[in-house]
Formats: C-alpha cells, structure tokens, sequence
C-alpha cells in the first residue's frame, strides 16, 4: 500500500435531477489530518457518506485504504473508523461494553478487548466511569468515548462527520489533542466542521461549495492565495454565491 | 461467528437493562395466560333463561323441573308472558325462552306428542347453537323417561335398534382450558417476539446506532443472526414458563414429546422473529413498523385456527392460512400435547415452517441493507 | 383558542401532508374486517369423517351414504381397523370416524342392538360436540327409515326451535359486528399512542408543552384529526358489513355512527393515557398491543361468550370497552334496537370516555410540574 489513504477521482452522486456531489477529486495522504469544509447542504456529509460505504456512488471512484468503495465497501470498512454528527454510541450499555460490542464486531480477541478498554479509558481519564450507562453522562464525555470507540480495532483511517457540535471549547481542544494523538501514531484523520477555528488545526483543507471543492490546500496556504486574514473570511467569500 | 456472540450479548443488554420491557416481554403475557385462559370457552353453565309455562300442569312442571336440574340451565324468570320473554331476549337478560303451550299435557296423552317451543338469542353466536342442542336433549330424555314409565305393548314389535356408543377423543374432559392454554401461549410467544423484533432494526434507524454498525464490517448475514438469536431465546423462555404454569396451574395434557415440542417451537421462532426483522428492514420508522406488525399479527392470530377452526373458514381463507406459520404451530403444538403425535404425523406442518423459516431469513438478510443504493 | 386552532391545523397538515399514512389508517380496518369477515366463522360443516367397516355390506354403505349425502360430511379415508383410525386423527386427516361392529348387519337383520362406534376428535370441545350430534342426528334418521318398523317410543316431545335475531345462524353476523370493535380499537390506540410518544422522542413536544396552550387544548388538538381518521374507518367498516357481508343494520344507522365515534373517541383516549404515561414508542407500542389485542379478541364476548366466564373474569370485562361496542352494535345491527336498551352501554363508553380523558390531562399536567 502506498502512502497515499484515500484517492477520490470526479466522484459524483445525484438524487434524481439533484446533484449532491459533482466530479470531486482530491488525495488524502496518510497519517493527513484533512479537513472537510461547507455549508449545510454543500455536500460534504453525502461526499463522507460515500467514502465509508453507506452509500453508492453514481459515478467517478474512490479508493480508500486501498480498496475501491463501489466495489469492495466491506474491505474498505475494515480499515476505517466512523464517527457521527448523531451521537451513535447505546446510550444504555456502559463505556465498557461499548467498545467490546465494536471490539469485538472488528474481531478482537476477549484479551485485546480489555487491554485496549483499558488503555483508552485510561488515556481518557474515563477510568471511574467506564461502568456507567452512557446515557448519564455529559456530552463531551460521551463525544470523547465515541471517538475512542471509532479507534478500537486501531484502523488506517477515522471519518469523523462533525464530531464536536454542540460540544464546550475546553472539551473541544482536548478532543483535538486525541486527533492529534491518533494522528501523531499514523492515523489518517477526515474530519468535517463547521468550527472555522478548527480548520486552522487541520494539515490541509477543502471547502465545498454547491457539490464541488471551491478551495483545497494547507490553511496558511490558502489564506494567502485568497489574500484573506482568516479561513472564516474565506469560507464566507465562497460560500456566498451559492448562498 | 465471534461478531454474531457480541452483538447478540450487546442486544440481550439491552432488553435486560429495561426493566420495563422485561416486565412487558416475560410478567405481563404470563399474567395474561393465568388469566385469558378461563376466558376462551364455549362452556355452557348457569345460562339464564325464562320458562313460559301456559299449561301449569304435572307434565310441564315434569318438563320444567329437568330443565332445572341439569347445571346448564338457571331459570330467572318463570312470568308466563310472552312480551316480558321478548322484552328479556331484546335486553340481552337470556339467553333462551321456553314456551310450553297450554295443552301440552292433553296432546301429549292423547296422540304422544307434543310441541314446545324455544326461542334462542341468536346474538350469542355458538353458544345459542350449544344451548339449544342441550335443552333438545333435555327434553328428548325427559320424553323417554316418559314413556319407559308405561308398559310396552308388544315386545315382538321393537323395531330394530342401532344402539350408539360415543367416544370423545384427546379431551376426554371436554376440558376447554386444555384447548386453549397451548393456543395463548403460542398467540403471546409470537406477539413478543414479532413485536419486539420489528421495532427492533427500526429503532436503531431512528437512533442513529444502525449507521455505526452499518460502517463496520460485519455481514449481513451475522448482523440478522444476531439480532434474531436473543428473541429466539426470549421465545423459547416463555415457551417452557407458560407451559410450566400450564402444567401447574391448568394440568394440561402433555402425552407427547416435549423435546419434540420445543424442536418446533425452535423453528417456528425463527419464522416469527425473521419476519419482525424482515418487516424491521423494510421501513423507516417504528410508527411504520407498528401498522405492518399489526397487520401482520392480526392476520396470524385471526386466521391461525386459534380462536375459531380453520375448517368453519371459507375455502379460499382456507387456502391463505397455509402460509401462516401460526397456523402450523398452532396445529402441531396441539397434536403434540394433547394428540402425542410424534413426527411422523406432524412432517407436513413442519416442513412447512422448516421451508418458512429458511425462505423468511434469506429474505430478512436481503431486505437488510448496509448502504443506499 | 386560537393557539388551538393553530394546533388543530397543524395536526391536520400532518396527515394531509402523509396522505399515504392516512389512508393505510382508514383502509386498515377495511381491509382486516375484509378478511377476518371469511375467516372468524364457527359454522360446522366439511366434516372430515373416516369409515372402519370391517365386514361391508348392503346395510353399512347404505348408512355411509346417509352421511355422504348429509351435505355436512365428506367420508375422507374408510380403513379396515379401529387402530389405523390413530394418525389419520393425529396429522389431521379426520375430525370423527364411525366405527360398525364386524357383526353390525347380522345384528340388525335379528333385531339385537348392532353396534356403531362415533369416535370424535374433541380438542376442541364446542366442534366436538356439534360434531357427535351431527352424527347421531344422521344415524337416527337412517333408523326411523329402517323398514322394520317405524321406531317411536310412546312419547314424543317435538322441540320448535326459533333462533331469534339471526335466523339463519350464520356466525358472520356476529362476528362482523365484533370484528368492528376488534380492529377499530386496535388501530385508534395505536394512533395516538405513537404520534404523542413519538412527539416525545424527538422533543417536540416539549416545545408543545412550553407554548402557552394548556393540556387539554393539546389533547383535543392530537385527538381531533384521529377521532376524524377513525370515524372515516367506521363508515367504511360499516357500508362494508352491509354490502359485502350483507349483515343486517334492523336499527338506527345515525345511532351507531354516533355510538361508532363515541367509541373511537375512548380508543383514542386510551392510546393517550399509556402514551402519557411511558417515554419511548417501543414500551408504548408493547403497552397498547398487550393491553388491547388479546383482551379484546377474548374478554370482550366477540367470539367467546360472556356468560361462560368465572365471574372474576366478567368483572374484569367491565373495564374493557370492546365489550360495550361488541353488545352495542350487535344490539343495533341484529336486534334493532335503540338507546331504551343500550342507555347503560352507551353511558359506559361515554364515562369511560371522559374519565381516560381526564387522566392523560391530569398526566400532562404533572409533567408541567
């Protein structure tokens, strides 16, 4: 396998007469941390959507970790985790079980379970709660544990869908410090957002607009193309025409 | 295999942690069974009814006093009016009026016959049938009580006879609970377990937990094993709950094999459970899953030979109910415990529901959809 | 009032914009009174009936064909031994089997009482009765035509029986009517019971509680497009009862719309309750399919009659509306009759009603507090 995580050429998807993606093409180099950038509606939830094999694209391909994700989605979602903008851990099973529900989906050993549980709630500083039902506790916790959860069976590459609306600025920084974390240990990171701040953190970005990428490149970069102070000024500059 | 053991263990959290819906699943249908039982019976005891009397005399009191003393008859009201009769079948206070004219005694001595008329509430469906077969046999008793009193005029003039002997079979009792203790526990089983099943996928849906399972590798096949395996247990728990208090509380007849019993019952669950997740996959929302569940148990209830026989059914529902497992079950279950039918007599039933079962969950496994076309 | 008035139009755009869902609502009813119409019957005939006639003769097909031509009984298997008669009862082949003694012809040719066995399959105790009087009534008008002698013992008392109300006996006048209670329940609880847990669920019904209408606005405004959904379901059920069916209505027809609406209101009002009470759609789903499906097909005298019940039983009857409906619309339907008799029903369908009613509300309020 290459270095290169994930290869998307004019990837396309229309509903009916409605083209939600239009010929998207960008590589994502490995251990990348890319941010995936647009207005509700823009496209990027359908284009994540696609990547991770919910949902079959009708034309132009994309390679994720290798495997093609119209032909080999189960292959390619070996190799990745996924975090939704809908908390999607169960809210009545404990830290604990989650991760050796999904643990043990991704085939881990009963003994590789519980070392990285362990590991990770440790690293999380969850260790006291990880008895009780999700359901009780905070939302930033319960947004940090469905992150950890997402990198249980340790893949090349976490999707994360706008993994920190709603979230506190604190909770918000710690949970950047586990992406680079993640990151710093050879996970490539996608993440979307619609925290212009958080865009800054990200080794390149894209930012979508109407179904195609109006801008891609290192955020510095970026900035001085467009001769604008910050990524929020840009986003605005290109967003506004399609809005 | 391992994926199927941790997402059916997860599942069983789920259902174990809410105490509600345990409650729901295994005390409530149990209490229902205790109960509903005495319900479903076409028993005929202390039906009220009116005796219209015009002839007052010592062979209508004759007529009366049988009537009286047979347990099946309890008489409210012996006013000889016919409009207060029909004024007590209208109000529903009866179930029958017995009318005895005024020469019944005369007729009956002078030409050995004699009318009387019964008038029946139609409104009580079979069991008017019942009670009008009964007071028929009253009567034709209490006529030859009649006329064994008297000296028979010439014994060479008997006509010949058939002489009738009756033999009840697998109820001997007439025992109705026996009949219908095994039908509700099958009618409960299956509720819970399509019910719970068809909310099931659809919930997650709702939940947002489907689309992280979605993204994980697992295959559809497991994912519809695993989902299916904790009802199917849940299923099997009741079974051998209700038959205990079936036992216990209802003596039923077992005579035949009880490994055999739950061997069906096995794949039966398997159909039940299937087409809860079938249906589950199918739609969108849990409000959706409810209006086809309830469609379908209705049907599986309704047309499963539980609550009225499958053979006083029209020809073509006849045919439909072929494809309703219940039906099978319902058929098997009964021949097994009261019948002691062993495979041989059930191999037809079951190897409909052994097809069912392998056709309800290669579809389930199809319906189910890990990513939108 | 106003704020009701926008609830209202709100509700009704819902199931306007949902035409689908609304029409599966009212046709659902249609269609399951449709089929369980041919399907909930008890009349007895198809008789499946099996022959042991170890020594045949001109006597004992002479007496088969009595039963062949019966019109009730169709003779599905004639075996040589009592003992081959066991599978044919256990798969299901035969519901009753005649048995002649291997001396049955010579018997009746001497005047000795012949033997005949009638061996019925009684699982079901009611079919197995109806059953054995079938066939003793066949055997003993073969006998009153024997040639012999005409055999009359010296009294006779003739029983005139007269079904009133249902005449030709037929069980789809009776059942069409209870079906009506049955499915019309079923479907308006359900109704209810999730379009409010639902509202929960997704918290809009909190933005609901926190606007200035008061609960009871909130439950008229819920139960007012249901109650016109259900209504729509009882026409049709009805025009169906009477055009496909044929089921008599001898009574008022605007007394059981009304009645009709009534009950659907305390279906409805039902569903509410168990809604007002649980937080998820899966335990209200559960409560409403618990407490209305087997309750109703068996405590509600639809098929199974009241009066054969331990009292304990009739007592918990009571707090089952299906079985108000059931006697109303028998009443109505097959009786003719109007509210002189069915006051005490109608009142308590209306009080039920009212007392449901007034407890989601009150469960409404508490969740205010």
């Amino acid at each position: 396998m290459s270095d290169i995580a994930i290869e998307v050429k004019d990837l396309t998807r229309k509903f009916g007469n409605f083209t939600a993606v239009d010929h998207v093409t960008f590589q994502v180099k490995a251990g990348e941390v890319f941010g995936f950038l647009g207005a509700n509606g823009a496209g990027k939830t359908t284009a994540f959507r696609m990547l991770i094999g919910l949902l079959q694209p009708t034309g132009g391909s994309a390679r994720v970790a290798g495997f093609d994700v119209a032909k080999q989605a189960e292959e390619v979602k070996r190799r990745i985790g996924y975090m939704s903008q809908r908390f999607s851990l169960y809210e009545d099973l404990t830290p604990r079980e989650n991760i050796r529900l999904y643990g043990g989906i991704y085939g881990l050993t009963l003994a590789q379970i519980r070392e990285r549980a362990d590991a990770m709630l440790q690293r999380l500083g969850a260790s006291q709660i990880a008895d009780t039902a999700v359901r009780s506790l905070p939302l930033g916790w319960r947004q940090k544990l469905a992150f950890s959860v997402a990198l249980v069976h340790q893949p090349h590459i976490v999707f994360l869908d706008e993994p920190t609306s709603g979230v506190d600025p604190i909770t918000r920084r710690q949970f950047w410090e586990l992406i680079y974390d993640a990151a710093s240990r050879g996970t490539t990171v996608l993440v979307t957002t619609h925290y212009m701040d958080e865009a800054e953190y990200c080794d390149r970005i894209s930012i979508m607009v109407a179904g195609r990428i109006a801008a891609m490149g290192p955020p510095a970069d970026l900035k001085r193309e467009h001769n604008v102070e910050s990524i929020d000024e840009l986003f605005v500059q290109l967003a506004r025409p399609a809005a | 295999m391992r994926q199927i053991f941790f997402l059916a263990q997860a599942e069983v959290l789920h259902i174990v942690r809410d105490r509600i819906l345990l409650a729901q699943t295994l005390i409530v249908p149990m209490v229902q069974l205790l109960v509903l039982s005495n319900a479903a019976t076409f028993e005929i005891r202390n039906t009220p009814i009116q005796i219209i009397d015009f002839d007052r005399s010592a062979a209508s009191r004759g007529v009366v006093n049988h009537l009286a003393a047979n347990g099946y008859f309890d008489i409210v009201d012996t006013t000889p009016s016919l409009a207060r009769a029909n004024e007590r079948l209208l109000d529903g206070s009866i179930t029958m009026a017995v009318v005895i004219p005024h020469d019944f005694e005369v007729s009956l001595v002078k030409t050995g016959v004699a009318p009387v008329e019964l008038s029946v509430n139609g409104e009580k469906g079979s069991s008017a049938g019942i009670v009008q077969s009964y007071a028929t046999s009253v009567l034709i008793n209490y006529a030859k009580s009649l006329s064994a009193g008297r000296v028979l005029s010439d014994p060479a003039s008997r006509p010949a006879q058939i002489e009738i002997r009756t033999r009840s079979r697998y109820n001997a009792t007439q025992n109705y609970k026996f009949y219908m203790v095994p039908g509700i526990l099958v009618a409960l089983m299956t509720i819970i377990g399509s019910l719970l099943s068809a909310q099931n996928i659809a919930r997650e849906k709702e939940l947002g937990t489907l689309e992280q399972l979605n993204v994980t590798p697992i295959t559809r096949g497991q994912f519809i094993i695993a989902k299916l395996l904790p009802f199917w247990v849940l299923g099997l728990i009741e079974l051998a709950l209700g038959l205990l208090i079936g036992k216990l509380v209802f003596g039923i007849p077992m005579v035949g094999s009880i490994p055999l019993l739950f061997g069906v019952a096995a794949v039966y669950l398997a159909v039940a459970v299937g087409i809860g997740l079938w249906v589950s996959a199918m739609v969108e929302t849990q409000q959706q899953a409810m209006f086809v569940t309830f469609f379908i148990v209705n049907i599986y209830l309704l047309m499963s030979g539980l609550f009225t026989p499958i053979d006083s059914m029209a020809p073509w529902v006849q045919s439909v109910t072929l494809v309703n497992p219940v039906r099978h079950f319902v058929t098997i279950s009964r021949a097994i415990l009261m019948k002691g039918a062993g495979p041989a007599e059930i191999a037809q039933p079951f190897l409909i529901l052994l097809g069912t079962a392998v056709f309800v969950l290669i579809v389930a496994v199809n319906q189910y959809r890990k990513r939108a076309a | 009032m106003s704020a009701l008035r926008g609830l209202l139009r709100k509700e009704w755009f819902h199931i306007k914009r949902d035409r689908r869902t609304a029409t599966v609502l009212v046709m659902l009813p249609v269609v399951q009174v449709l089929l369980f119409g041919y399907a909930i019957r008890t009349d007895v005939d198809n008789v499946r009936l099996a022959v042991v006639d170890p020594a045949p003769s001109n006597t004992t097909l002479a007496l088969r064909n009595r039963f062949a031509a019966a019109g009730v009984f169709r003779i599905v298997a004639s075996v040589p031994r009592t003992e081959d008669l066991e599978p044919l009862f256990q798969n299901g082949t035969a519901q009753q089997a005649i048995v002649f003694d291997h001396d049955f012809t010579e018997d009746l040719g001497r005047g000795t009482p012949a033997q005949l066995l009638i061996i019925t399959d009684a699982t079901e105790p009611n079919t197995g009765a109806l059953l054995q009087a079938y066939a003793q009534a066949v055997i003993q008008q073969y006998q009153l035509a024997l040639p012999a002698s005409p055999a009359r013992p010296a009294s006779i008392i003739v029983p005139v029986t007269r079904i009133r109300f249902n005449p030709t006996r037929e069980s789809k006048n009776l059942f069409v009517p209870g079906l009506m209670a049955f499915v019309l329940t079923i479907i308006s609880a359900l109704m209810t019971a999730i379009s409010l847990t639902r509202e929960k669920e997704t918290g809009t019904m909190e933005a609901l509680l926190v606007s200035p209408l008061r609960p009871w606005e909130i439950i008229v405004g819920k139960v007012t497009p249901y109650l016109a959904i259900g209504f729509a379901s009882v026409l049709l059920v009805l025009v169906e009862a009477r055009l496909v069916f044929n089921v008599p209505v001898r009574g008022s027809i605007p007394l059981l719309l009304f009645e009709g609406l009534l009950y659907v209101l305390v279906s409805l009002a039902f569903g509410m309750l168990i809604s007002s009470r649980t937080s998820s759609q899966r335990i209200a789903m559960m409560g409403v399919f618990l407490t209305t499906l087997l309750p109703n097909i068996l405590l509600s005298g639809f098929i199974f009659p009241l009066e054969s019940m331990p009292a304990i039983l009739r007592w918990i009857s009571y707090v089952i509306p299906g079985r108000w409906f059931v006697a109303i619309a028998r009443g109505i339907m097959l009786k003719g009759i109007g509210l002189e008799y069915l006051w005490r029903e109608t009142l308590y369908i209306a009080g039920l009603a009212t007392v449901l009613l007034a407890a989601s509300i009150r469960s409404f309020h508490e969740r205010l507090e």
